[in-house]
């Protein structure tokens, strides 16, 4: 009898193992990161939320002409930027002024854009919707197609018991998705949870010690960014594009823009506000001995002896660039649940 | 006897009856709740406002309007003796566009009865329901829809009073390549106590001498058929638009004929600070 057992058994594991879900997808939040901004508590992001908001997010019906949807500038695989492009192009081909943010920890972020300009997640969808060159179409309008796309009924109705679309929902459904985009899973983020026994290299640990040194006040660990505005001397002439400005109006903040979380840069290529840094080497170049003394250049950046910038040996620069290659969480841009079903 | 008291009685009760119709309280009853309507009275100066006509500034430029809108919101009515009633939060904002023709009526329900002598309002929307959710805020409030085009969706905060039109005076805009003159007014102070933005909300404080509104008030003969409910007061506040290009500071149209979010939208806001009055009041 006992000859069955063991069989038996190892089948109903394998069966088990075969129906482990993959597409069950539960809000986690990463025990090495601190409590969202966003609230969580009373704004619960469900399964159900966030499979409409990627719905919605896929959707070129939130566009004029329905040929353009959150996703053709923030692609799953670049970890949602537009790779490659160093500002992006929307509907008509129209081109953007600034290089498109990876839509990833949003969670944990105060305010939203280059500018800081908006401050609910949930309010982000209607820069895009609204912009000329992006989407060029009035939100009412969206609303509009929503309601009479089939398609939708079922999925609102599952997100939010009854299937009437609103204001309200459409956006909320937007933030539960862009908010579930959640990257904590790079090798960085291993090493620090001690999982999996990860473990950096000689080398990824030595550009670990310089980072701390150079760069954890501006890019603080576990995000990567303090979420500040700074002016990192990328140029002298504000005139183009004015940052925070535009925003507070504050003189000081002429030329000053977000500091930008660095995980996952492999995927997001170009850098800084106006895409114009290539590489990761051309980032490290501008920090030592590219730097323009700017107006509102930021005083982290210039050194007592009036230096500006960082130096680096050429091992050195290998060295922080390796390690922040362990910021790239390649199950973030894998993952099937984010991309376009 | 009996026919004595009969009539001491019948003569006791004709005095108790014809004192009875004469005896009103000093004060006025109300009841518990009732209503009041603030009316929106769009003028030009000491004529009525409409779209499409032309209309004078104080610095004589000459402006055929195409679209006057504002949100006026946490209204607050004082009673005669100085006691306030605030309006409560979700029933509290109003987006006003003009449209000929259309009365712009803001009807204040479940307000305790009383005589109101004044009631407080903000030009705008304030710095906590500018940040509130926005799956919990008002449908007067809802940027997708009622306010979609009094919204910023680049700079989180509504447009408090927008002001279009074209005007011989002001330069040719490229874009339209109309002589456009065009003003959005916004700016709630941001949600950063430590780095505060521009802040355009006024307060504005509505009275007149005399003038006071019998929210509730009961009739005592129901001559007008009136329910329980009482009056229904309407207060009629003339807005007067021209008063957006002046006191206390008169511009010209070719020297500002943008302003969308800069500096000089504060003398805007300051301008139109005083372009509400209390002109008069039905009860």
């Amino acid at each position: 009898m006992y000859r069955f057992v063991f069989p038996l058994f190892m089948i109903v594991l394998f069966a088990a193992c075969k129906e482990a879900p993959q597409d069950e997808w539960t809000l986690e939040l990463p025990s090495n990161f601190p409590k969202p901004h966003f609230d969580v508590a009373n704004r619960p992001i469900t399964k159900e939320g966030f499979e409409l908001g990627r719905k919605i997010f896929y959707d070129p019906q939130l566009s004029r002409d329905n040929s353009t949807s959150c996703g053709s500038c923030h692609i799953s695989t670049s970890a949602f930027t537009q790779h490659g492009h160093v500002v992006s192009h929307g509907i008509d081909n129209k081109l953007g002024r600034r290089n498109s943010l990876p839509v990833q920890n949003m969670l944990w972020e105060p305010l939203f854009f280059w500018d800081g300009g908006v401050q609910n997640l949930e309010l982000v969808a209607l820069n895009a919707i609204t912009s000329p060159v992006e989407m060029d179409e009035s939100p009412a309008n969206v609303l509009e197609k929503i309601k009479n796309d089939p398609a939708y009924p079922p999925l609102f109705k599952a997100a939010y018991g009854t299937e009437e679309v609103t204001s309200g929902r459409f956006l909320f459904a937007l933030a539960q998705f862009m908010g579930g985009l959640i990257s904590a899973n790079s090798k960085y983020d291993q090493v620090q949870r001690g999982e999996n026994n990860a473990q950096f290299t000689a080398e990824e640990a030595r550009g670990y010690e310089l980072f701390k040194q150079n760069c954890t006040t501006c890019h603080q660990e576990p995000l990567f960014t303090d979420f500040s505005f700074r002016d990192n001397g990328l140029t002298k002439n504000y005139d183009r594009d004015k940052g925070r400005f535009e925003i507070s109006l504050d003189s000081s903040d002429l030329g000053v823009f977000r500091v930008p979380s660095l995980r996952n840069l492999t995927y997001t290529k170009p850098y800084m506000h106006d895409g114009k840094k290539a590489s990761l080497e051309a980032v490290l170049d501008h920090y030592t001995g590219g730097l323009e003394m700017s107006r509102n250049l930021d005083p982290l950046l210039i050194q007592p002896n009036g230096q500006l910038g960082f130096s680096l040996s050429a091992q050195q620069k290998l060295d922080i660039i390796a390690f922040l290659k362990t910021l790239d969480d390649e199950e973030f841009v894998r993952n099937p649940l984010f991309s376009e079903q | 006897m009996k026919k004595v008291h009969f009539l001491a009685a019948l003569a006791a009760i004709s005095m108790m009856t014809v004192t009875a119709c004469h005896d009103h309280n000093d004060e006025a009853e109300y009841a518990e709740k009732g209503s009041l309507v603030v009316e929106m009275d769009h003028q030009a100066g000491s004529v009525p406002f409409n779209l499409g006509a032309n209309y004078v500034t104080a610095a004589g430029d000459t402006i055929k309007f195409s679209k006057f809108n504002y949100f006026v919101s946490n209204f607050v009515l004082v009673k005669e003796d100085g006691s306030e009633y605030i309006v409560p939060k979700n029933d509290c904002y109003f987006l006003i566009q003009h449209e000929n023709g259309v009365a712009n009526e803001i009807k204040l329900e479940n307000i305790p009865g009383g005589a109101y002598k004044s009631v407080r309002f903000m030009i705008g929307v304030d710095s906590l329901m500018s940040a509130t959710p926005a799956e919990q805020r008002p449908a007067s409030l809802d940027p997708v829809t009622n306010a979609a085009g009094m919204y910023w969706a680049w700079n989180s905060g509504y447009i408090f009073v927008k002001v279009e039109g074209t005007s011989p005076q002001a330069p040719i805009d490229p874009s339209t390549q109309e002589r456009d003159v065009v003003y959005h007014v916004g700016g709630y102070g941001g949600n950063n106590p430590a780095s505060p933005t521009m802040n355009n909300i006024k307060t504005v404080t509505l009275e007149k001498s005399g003038e006071l509104a019998q929210v509730g008030q009961l009739e005592s003969d129901h001559s007008h058929g009136g329910t329980s409910e009482g009056v229904e007061p309407h207060a009629h506040v003339y807005v007067n638009v021209l008063e957006f290009f002046t006191a206390p500071t008169s511009f010209k149209v070719a020297d500002n004929p943008v302003m969308h979010w800069g500096d000089f939208s504060k003398t805007l806001a300051n301008n139109y600070a005083d372009m509400f009055t209390l002109d008069h009041i039905h009860n």
